[in-house]
């Protein structure tokens, strides 16, 4: 159909999603933008953050990590360093890594010079994310 | 002449060996399935890369990325990726000597070289060198993971921008095809423009080219995506490596079977001489008997 979207989405292990959509919300490094069919071409980069994907009545959320996407000839592709499926998060993990996240966060804050507070804060990010495309945050 | 007792202990042992090898190699044969497999998933994600970087790279000004300086080169920083197990034949006796024979070439410039490595085989072989080895992660190759990748190609990032070295290669054992690896040097950074527009760039064409919306401008998009290419190209050279290493086991058992069989055909030949001669022998000594017996 010509009023849909091809959105792909690749990461280093698999192709997360390749289906024709409606509307696909990304999250932008300037902010937050939707892509529809026949949008421009576009290449932006990403933050970590909540991807959504609407197709008729369905949504789908998925949760990306960095990366970059490029939008031509109605065709999306995400390329991120992580991407998981709503359906494909596993909650426990994340919430330990987000423990553990906070945990480094603190212990950064408090002196201790051996830890990355970027990496902790990206890390953290990232946990949260993964709940919040779960419903658990 | 060894005695039929001796030989026989000997072909058992030689067709327990024969067995093991075997096994081996079937099981190098299934690993290597899901090791080209890998490489065949990663490869969408390596060509889009590399498409995209191409895209960004041909309209900006080379100069005005730390990451694509191109400095006088005398320290030269070298990514050596290796199996973590051996019984594959010279695989990794390979990839060693060519990056000791590098190393030697360059010092001879008068360059310094060090090492970055992934990989056991390689870090235990570099480590007694005169070489520096600067970090390393081993025990990876079983199950390759980015996040390895990343955290060397943080490493060699690092060293580049605080101009400890002028130059990365990364030596890997390239996958020509399941008879042959070659241990290959390629050049990660500086990154080169060519190696930006490179022929990976010029996919699949649909249309004439559009021209982008930037989101945000070239260069910070550049800035960005330019660590994550790093990692990309040494993320590809591990999941090349694990495939060689799995195909190079296979040939290296597959030859050790046949050795083993062909040990085993001249043995069983002694053998039977062997008892043939005892027989003869002992006929020989009862027709000798009767006949004396009868004169």
């Amino acid at each position: 159909m010509a009023n849909k979207l091809l959105l792909e989405v690749v990461t280093p292990t698999k192709l997360v999603i390749s289906s024709d959509v409606d509307l696909a919300t990304a999250p932008g490094e300037d902010g937050e933008f939707g892509v529809m069919a026949n949008h421009a071409p576009l290449l932006a980069s990403l933050k970590i953050g909540e991807m959504r994907v609407n197709d008729g009545s369905n949504t789908t959320k998925i949760a990306v990590s960095g990366g970059f996407c490029e939008v031509s000839n109605n065709k999306m592709t995400v390329l991120a360093e992580a991407a998981e499926k709503s359906d494909d998060i596993d909650v426990d993990r994340a919430l330990k890594a987000k423990e553990r996240a906070e945990k480094r966060l603190q212990e950064a804050k408090s002196g201790r010079e051996d830890i990355d507070e970027a990496r902790a804060q990206a890390a953290l990010q990232r946990a949260l994310v993964r709940l919040k495309v779960t419903g658990r945050a | 002449m060894p005695s039929l007792k001796d030989i026989k202990i000997k072909i058992g042992g030689i067709q327990k060996t024969e067995q093991i090898t075997k096994a081996m190699n079937m099981v190098a044969a299934a690993k290597l399935r899901g090791a080209q497999e890998k490489m065949e998933d990663f490869r969408p994600y390596a060509d889009k890369f590399a498409a995209v970087m191409g895209e960004l790279g041909g309209s900006v000004n080379p100069n005005a990325f730390p990451l694509m300086a191109i400095r006088p080169v005398k320290k030269v920083l070298v990514i050596a990726v290796t199996a973590d197990r051996g019984l594959c034949g010279a695989f990794n006796a390979n990839i060693i000597s060519a990056s000791e024979k590098y190393a030697k070439s360059q010092v001879s410039e008068g360059k310094t070289v060090s090492f970055l490595c992934i990989g056991k085989k390689g870090y235990h072989y570099l480590r007694n060198t005169d070489f520096e080895v600067v970090d390393y992660v081993t025990d990876c190759m079983a199950a390759i993971q980015m996040q390895d990748a990343r955290k060397m190609g943080q490493v060699a990032i690092n060293l580049f921008l605080e101009e400890k070295v002028d130059q990365v290669q990364l030596l890997y054992g390239r996958f020509i095809n399941v008879v042959t690896q070659k241990p290959t040097f390629k050049r990660i950074l500086p990154i080169s423009k060519e190696g930006l527009g490179g022929e990976e760039a010029k996919g699949d064409d649909e249309g004439p080219k559009a021209t982008y919306i930037y989101e945000p401008e070239p260069e910070r998009i550049l800035n960005q995506l330019m660590p994550m290419y790093v990692n990309v190209q040494i993320m590809a050279a591990m999941l090349e490596t694990a495939a060689s290493e799995q195909a190079a086991r296979m040939t290296a058992m597959d030859n050790a079977t046949r050795a083993c069989e062909d040990m085993i055909h001249t043995l069983t030949l002694t053998y039977n001489k062997a008892r043939q001669a005892s027989i003869t022998k002992e006929l020989m000594d009862i027709v000798g008997g009767a006949e004396a017996l009868k004169g």
